[in-house]
């Protein structure tokens, strides 16, 4: 694997290795000098034509740990607004001999065309591609849902885990999501079960043929407790739209309100509750589900900082990622 | 002026005759002919003889875009394509919404000599579809348009479409409807279905197309007018234009070469070369759409020809134009879907690529048969030739051909306009000298 580019065709092997990876480079952020020599000497380019800073500084963090230099290229004028073509913009980064792209974009399948052209021959990291992939943020909710399984099957160790068996309900604006796409291709090929919950107006036409159930009831989705409930981030302009009629019905039907969260604990259910960030506490999730302890969103965003630097030690170390798991040896990655 | 005598063509892919062309006409049918003096003799064994072909839909992109085609290069590309006569879609900058504008393209068309080209005027101002362009200017000047089409934009306010409808009756003209609802298709990316739905690229669903075709034959039945159905490409457009059609409607429809050989499944590659309005379908859609041109629902095959410069494709899909050439491949994948997979013969293929694109467009020199004393637009094709297309030999300038590396089926051998060979051996000629 040269790029990372979606999880849809990311074999189950690969995810493994990138996640058990994941878990040695976590020990790199518990020393007190976080840093390892494996990428000096190698550029990486944060190329983000839409404003993200978290998934950026989560990039940034990961890529500097591995001592590799970073550069932060804020590309607002991309063709799509008449500015630069990313040709251009691709053909300046190979001229500046960049190792590693990193590519959010607004334009769904861009990612690809990058690592498709000719115009750049760096390893091209998807950080998200309008409503198309965001495989990093898949990698971290799958490596915070094995930590999740391990905490409540009493596992030692998660290496090697995967999802077997676990089910995931997601909720909220499919349609327009990228993450929902890529954890539930990432999920499902590491064996999980995904429920997606949603208005039928924010459910794509074209759903049917997706692995996954689909149900239009949150309270129904929580029947019986899943292993874990994922909130997707819903932004307000979508009313304005006609996909739902105001914020207030939206929590109340598709929110992870006070009482969905007592209804849990009153089941007694393990369920983890997730949520990507950035969350609008009081529409999709309430505060007394965020704050709550079944919360992982810190978790996450740790977890982010772990994948990113695995996805970009394997692909610029140039491991066979399709090879059975075997993550990079300890005694190699940690001096 | 020379005098050609074509040996041992098939017309219509059926028996085999000679043909002598000679001052613009066809002298001649029959077999064994003895070639007068001076007569220049094309050996046509093995070639399939075709009235020359008749695109209803081509961009020719001129006046304002000649960075993407001039009606020079797009009307070289149609002859090599096998064409005598093509339809210059109205979206050119200024808009061919007056009658200096389709008087302009007519007259470039005739000085370029490579085939007929007939304008379309726009049907309303500037395509905005606020208010009526002035139509009889147009049908009454030197161009003499017969065609009106909004097209790249839909006429979507149902009383100026009904107006239009009406209007044109008065000199026996058609409006061409590129059926697009504009709301339920904003910012449409792709065919809305599977595809769609996993690359995350807003999608185009197949109802605002049929919803306006729905509309449109009905307004066509109430106000007795002829209709005409841009580049349909679902299956349901193909069921209520087929039941239109049993009610008695005057609805004539259109399908483009991409739509009956290419599926959404192409989008996979985000290849802006595949973006095009309206958008590949699904195998389903495909399938409808050849069985329709078979059973005569469809009645005319329309290449939508539209070049781009290579700036405008090598892009982010969402920010890529809309739009493949089509005018050097149309014939070879019109034999690919549907003469090799036995849904039509020959002498249907000279039906839907001339005679009814013609008649249609009231092009009264065009599209007739091979008979003697009718203009000689032939084209010679060799059915048994295979071509790997390479858009960078191609006479468009367009290079946004979704063919690109694919082996077709066919070739043209020669292209006669008006008695004159435009196409000969394979390779461009020389315009038509009286032209």
């Amino acid at each position: 694997m040269r790029h990372l580019l979606s999880t849809r065709d990311l074999s189950y092997d690969a995810a493994l290795t990138i996640l058990d990876t994941a878990d040695q480079m976590a020990e790199v952020g518990h020393r007190s000098v976080k840093k390892l020599p494996a990428l000096r000497g190698r550029t990486v380019v944060n190329l983000f034509f839409e404003d993200s800073t978290r998934t950026r500084i989560s990039f940034e963090t990961a890529a500097k740990r591995l001592s590799a230099d970073v550069i932060n290229f804020s590309a607002k004028g991309s063709s799509v607004s008449k500015g630069e073509s990313l040709k251009d913009t691709a053909q300046t980064l190979a001229a500046m001999s960049a190792d590693a792209v990193v590519i959010r974009h607004s334009a769904s399948g861009s990612p690809q065309q990058l690592a498709e052209s000719d115009w750049i021959d760096a390893a091209v990291v998807n950080a998200g591609d309008g409503t198309h992939e965001h495989p990093t943020q898949a990698l971290l909710d799958a490596m915070t849902l094995r930590q999740h399984r391990a905490r409540t099957e009493g596992r030692e160790s998660t290496r090697g885990l995967d999802l077997e068996g676990m089910h995931v309900v997601i909720v909220g604006d499919v349609l327009h999501s990228r993450v929902a796409r890529s954890d539930l291709w990432l999920f499902t090929t590491l064996g999980a079960r995904v429920t997606f919950v949603a208005p039928p107006t924010l459910l794509p036409v074209g759903i049917a043929g997706w692995p996954c159930e689909v149900l239009y009831s949150l309270d129904q989705a929580l029947e019986p407790a899943p292993d874990a409930v994922m909130m997707l981030r819903v932004q307000r302009e979508r009313m304005h739209a006609a996909f739902f009629p105001t914020a207030h019905e939206y929590a109340r039907e598709w929110g992870l309100t006070p009482e969905r969260v007592a209804a849990l604990d009153a089941a007694g259910a393990s369920t983890a509750i997730m949520h990507p960030g950035p969350m609008n506490r009081g529409l999709e999730i309430s505060s007394a589900a965020a704050d709550s302890p079944r919360s992982t969103v810190l978790d996450q965003v740790r977890n982010g900082v772990s994948v990113r630097m695995s996805v970009l030690y394997l692909l610029l170390s140039g491991d066979d990622l399709d090879a059975p798991s075997t993550p990079a040896s300890p005694g190699a990655l940690i001096p | 002026m020379t005098s050609y005598l074509i040996q041992g063509a098939r017309l219509l892919g059926e028996q085999t005759a000679d043909i002598l062309v000679d001052e613009g006409l066809i002298r001649r049918v029959g077999t064994d002919l003895a070639a007068p003096d001076g007569a220049r003799v094309v050996d046509a064994a093995g070639l399939v003889a075709l009235p020359g072909l008749v695109d209803i839909h081509t961009h020719l992109r001129e006046p304002g875009r000649e960075d993407a085609e001039t009606v020079e290069t797009g009307t070289r590309a149609a002859a090599l394509g096998g064409y005598t006569a093509v339809f210059a879609m109205a979206n050119s900058d200024p808009v061919a919404d007056t009658a200096g504008v389709v008087e302009q393209v007519h007259e470039l068309g005739r000085s370029a000599g490579w085939v007929d080209v007939r304008p379309v005027g726009a049907v309303t101002v500037g395509l905005r579809g606020e208010r009526l362009s002035e139509i009889k200017a147009m049908a009454d000047s030197r161009a003499g348009v017969r065609m009106f089409s909004d097209d790249g934009m839909c006429v979507h306010d149902p009383v100026l479409m009904r107006r239009a409808l009406e209007y044109v009756k008065g000199f026996d003209g058609v409006v061409a409807q590129h059926a697009q609802e504009p709301r339920l298709t904003e910012g449409a990316q792709m065919n809305e279905g599977t595809v769609s739905a996993e690359l995350g690229l807003t999608g185009w669903p197949a109802v605002a197309e049929e919803a306006v075709i729905a509309r449109d034959v009905l307004l066509a039945e109430h106000v007795g007018s002829r209709v005409h159905i841009c580049h349909l490409s679902t299956r349901g457009s193909v069921d209520i234009v087929r039941w239109a059609k049993q009610r008695g409607i005057d609805v004539t429809a259109e399908a483009t070469p991409h739509h009956l050989l290419l599926t959404d499944e192409r989008v996979r590659s985000f290849d802006p070369v595949y973006k095009v309005n309206p958008p590949l379908r699904t195998d389903e859609d495909v399938r409808a759409l050849r069985e329709a041109v078979a059973d005569g629902t469809i009645d005319v095959i329309g290449t939508d020809h539209a070049p781009h410069p290579a700036e405008d494709k090598e892009c982010e899909w969402s920010c890529a134009a809309n739009g493949m050439t089509g005018l050097e491949t149309a014939l070879s994948v019109v034999q690919h879907t549907l003469v090799d997979t036995g849904l039509l013969t020959w002498r249907d293929v000279a039906r839907i690529t001339s005679a009814t694109p013609a008649r249609i467009g009231r092009l009264g020199t065009q599209g007739r048969p091979l008979a003697e004393g009718e203009p000689a637009n032939i084209v010679l094709w060799d059915p048994a030739a295979t071509t790997v297309v390479d858009p960078a030999r191609h006479a468009s300038k367009g290079r946004n051909s979704p063919y690109r590396g694919m082996e077709l089926p066919g070739a043209v051998r020669a292209t006669f306009f008006r008695g004159h060979p435009t196409v000969l051996d394979g390779a461009l000629n020389t315009p038509s000298p009286d032209a």
